[in-house]
């Protein structure tokens, strides 16, 4: 019963969405407010409808009902609750109902906080947030219907891949999506006000809250992916440019930019028809990445298991999606007039530049991603593109984002004083100068010094940019404090995220320039040195029960100069259903690096393989990426995003002096 | 239209190309010649031979000759190989079926390959080391993983680029093999 109330929840929704796809856009173009208002209550249906169908999949899970087919094919009665639960992500059916479930929620939202919003331009971006709904809905139904039965029912299902049984990974997936999804905000408003011919700044002041949402989640998103690999996957690595990542990763560079590019839209009233794109491809990218990882058109480590059919009704939402918009854009875009100019040495022009640099790189990762598909086609023969491409094409691009990084925030709009800012950053310039000199002379390391130059250039600048700001010449306590309090937060926010990719780097570098990796096998009692730590192989206890698998557990004592560090318990564990073997890695940070040890088979000789490593710097990367994220966030809080009610209300009142 | 409008086109043009790159391939998959399989010249043709020193110190080598009598699967993969670790859980289940697992680690360094196989478990009975890929260019190894099987007489009856699904061998590698062994 539960099922079919699911299955009928998504089919209605499908009918809600569809009328919301098309009576407000009409009618808008008329300017008949009642249907304009009807796309908001149509959303708020569709949500439930959605979150209908959503919850009754997950009773499906909670209860164990095999007589469900994508239950059967995924779940096992020994599961832990956690992942019956949060495994929402697990599968194709069940992540695309998440999906949409996410899309209902974005599309809520906007129906929630667009009071403000001139209404037809509400609607309409309603009624195209409606038409990706519908795309998606579809797609369900006709190809990944998560509610069919299956007639015998089976006495238990297939299980979990325990690799995805890890808490790491129940909340990556979900706001991976929300930052996917999140971009069919920007989208939805940018072909409203193409359709409406209108771009200006009140347009990017609606839009930029909503990108900022969406690139804060994937930047959490991608953190937290990279986080789960670096400790599950037992190889110490935490990137591996496989195709998957690099889907997350093109619609981040592509937000990246759109984020800078919208600045000078509501500041300057200029970039506008680039923007305009920009948020298109954004949202594009999100789609290809749902398309390359469901349709096997590309091998991944991460493919969810994949369907031609699928691939073709994919294909075809990405032509009427993407495709569609493109051509609005291209028939729309040239009378979209730029307002300001602008100086070469101005604010818009670093942001402008941060965007073509983010371009190419999205651009390049694009390449990279598809090439062994184009010379597959070509038959130009089967290649894999890996590592030593995206490092030597987007490490290059990076250095030129880096410097201006710090250089953009001094300068002031339309026109500005770069002699004046590059002064300011004197001492960034010798800090990076010294940085650079003597990592280089302490590790030999020309890369490294060079890359800690740049992060501490960018760290130093970013400050120094901050303190000038709080610090002005003479000033007293309370004019100190009143500074902190004006200051706007998106400028505390901007400091954050710039911040954050200083350490990003840092990390980076630490982590690919001094890492100590030791394979060997160990016998009990015998002690490896690996960096400056002592590791010694106290014991392992075989047959160690968990929920749902039994585990080696290996214990290590970890010890510098002969002191206590921490006690290490990698495991080995073989899950029950389905039959797979996994490593835990145990790691022991102390945020300056973390000490790493994997646990293999045992040998011949009563031995055991062990794999530690010692990975300098590697916590900064994660801590880099939470603190670009938290900088997202800031940034949303400020005055002149909190859109919608304040406004309003200072409309009401009578001007005060 | 002015001159002027063209650049707004560029876009639309490039992705276009890519639907058309999709499109076919999709339709490729379908037809289901590509992108795993491509008719072999190897098929029906007896293995060729080869000697090949164990990736591991002090075992035998993994010579040609030894692989007759049985229904054997060659398997060729690499540490490096992303695809070969969708396949590494199901080869055990070749070996439960009886067939003989060779494993040829091809282009790779023996000790990135042993710590994958610590890292994954080694389902295989054999492994040699085919370090410089002379033997591949033999056999005619296309894509890394590919996998060989040869019947008891020493002959290759199917081969396959890519890696294998669970499907793959349910569906086509086990039923010919239990042909093969009759």
């Amino acid at each position: 019963m539960i099922p079919e109330i699911g299955h009928y929840a998504l089919i209605l929704a499908l009918f809600v969405a569809l009328t919301q796809a098309t009576f407000p856009m009409i009618r808008a173009a008329r300017g008949n407010r009642a249907w304009m208002d009807m796309a908001g209550t149509a959303s708020v249906a569709q949500f439930v409808l959605v979150t209908t169908a959503f919850g009754a999949l997950m009773w499906c899970y909670v209860t164990s009902d095999f007589s469900v087919l994508n239950v059967a094919q995924n779940s096992h009665t020994n599961k832990p609750l956690i992942y019956k639960i949060a495994g929402v992500w697990s599968n194709h059916e069940r992540s695309m109902l998440l999906w949409i479930f996410i899309l209902g929620l974005y599309g809520l939202a906007m129906s929630l906080f667009g009071g403000n919003l001139p209404p037809s331009l509400r609607a309409r971006a309603l009624s195209v947030q409606a038409m990706i709904s519908v795309g998606f809905i579809l797609f369900i139904l006709l190809t990944s219907n998560p509610f069919l039965r299956l007639d015998p029912v089976p006495t238990n299902g297939a299980g979990l891949n325990p690799l995805l049984q890890d808490p790491g990974l129940a909340f990556h997936p979900p706001f991976l999506y929300l930052g996917y999804v999140g971009f069919s905000m920007a989208f939805s408003f940018a072909i409203a006000a193409l359709i409406e011919g209108r771009v200006d700044a009140a347009w990017a002041r609606w839009v930029r809250p909503w990108t900022l949402v969406a690139w804060g989640f994937l930047t959490f998103g991608i953190a937290m992916g990279s986080w789960w690999a670096y400790y599950t996957l037992g190889w110490g690595g935490w990137w591996y440019w496989d195709p998957v990542e690099n889907a997350s990763f093109m619609p981040w560079l592509a937000g990246t930019a759109l984020l800078h590019s919208s600045l000078v839209v509501e500041r300057r009233d200029t970039l506008k028809a680039w923007t305009i794109l920009l948020t298109i491809v954004a949202f594009s990218f999100s789609l290809l990445g749902t398309f390359l990882v469901r349709s096997g058109v590309l091998t991944s480590v991460h493919s969810f298991a994949s369907d031609p059919s699928r691939g073709i009704f994919i294909l075809g939402l990405l032509v009427a999606a993407i495709g569609g918009s493109m051509v609005l854009f291209a028939i729309r875009a040239p009378s979209l007039k730029g307002g300001g100019l602008f100086a070469v040495a101005s604010r818009e022009s670093s942001l402008l530049l941060n965007n073509v640099l983010m371009s190419v790189a999205a651009g390049s990762v694009l390449l990279g991603t598809l090439y062994p598909l184009f010379a597959d086609v070509l038959k130009l023969g089967k290649v894999s593109v890996g590592p030593p491409f995206f490092n030597s094409v987007f490490v290059p691009l990076m250095v030129p984002v880096v410097i201006v990084m710090a250089i953009g925030p001094l300068l002031s709009w339309k026109r500005g004083d770069l002699k004046g800012a590059l002064r300011r950053l004197k001492p960034a310039a010798i800090a990076a100068a010294v940085t650079a000199i003597i990592t280089w002379s302490m590790s030999g390391g020309i890369g490294a010094g060079a890359a800690l130059g740049l992060a501490t250039w960018l760290f130093v600048g970013t400050m120094g940019e901050l303190a000038h700001r709080l610090f002005p010449m003479r000033m007293t306590a309370v004019d100190f404090l009143r500074r902190v309090i004006t200051i706007p937060r998106s400028f505390y926010g901007m400091t954050l995220a710039h911040l954050g990719v200083a350490l990003v780097i840092i990390g980076i570098t630490g982590s690919t320039a001094w890492k100590t990796e030791k394979v060997q096998v160990m016998h009990f009692g015998d002690t490896v040195k690996v960096a400056s730590y002592d590791l010694t192989l106290k014991g392992v206890e075989e047959g160690v029960k968990g929920p749902n698998y039994v585990a080696a557990r290996a214990t290590f004592l970890v010890t510098k100069n002969g002191t206590f560090v921490a006690e290490l318990h990698p495991e080995r564990r073989m899950y029950d259903m389905p039959p797979r073997p996994t490593t835990n890695a145990a790691i022991h940070t102390n945020v300056i690096g973390d000490i790493y040890a994997v646990i293999g088979d045992p040998d011949e000789s009563g031995g055991y393989v062990t794999r530690l490593y010692y990975n300098p710097l590697v916590p900064w990367i994660f801590i880099g990426a939470g603190i670009i994220a938290l900088g997202g966030l800031v940034s949303l809080t400020d005055r002149r995003y909190r859109i919608g009610v304040p406004l309003r209300k200072v409309a009401m009142q009578p001007p005060q002096s | 239209m002015s001159l002027r409008r063209w650049p707004a086109f560029v876009p639309i043009a490039i992705f276009l190309v890519l639907v058309g790159f999709f499109a076919y391939r999709l339709v490729m998959i379908d037809h289901g010649d590509a992108p795993n399989l491509i008719p072999s010249v190897m098929i029906n043709k007896p293995v060729p031979n080869f000697t090949l020193p164990s990736l591991f110190d002090g075992k035998p080598q993994v010579v040609s000759e030894e692989i007759k009598g049985k229904v054997t699967l060659i398997d060729v993969f690499a540490s490096w190989c992303v695809p070969c670790r969708i396949e590494h859980p199901y080869l055990d289940e070749i070996k439960k079926a009886g067939i003989v697992l060779v494993g040829i680690n091809y282009k790779d360094r023996p000790e990135d390959a042993r710590r994958w196989l610590v890292q994954l478990g080694n389902p295989y009975d054999a492994i040699g080391t085919d370090r410089d890929g002379r033997v591949g260019i033999d056999f005619g190894v296309y894509g890394v993983p590919e996998s060989y099987l040869i019947d008891k007489q020493g002959v290759i009856r199917y081969k396959q680029i890519g890696p294998l699904t669970r499907e793959d061998i349910e569906k086509v590698i086990l039923p010919l093999a239990t042909e093969l062994s009759k």
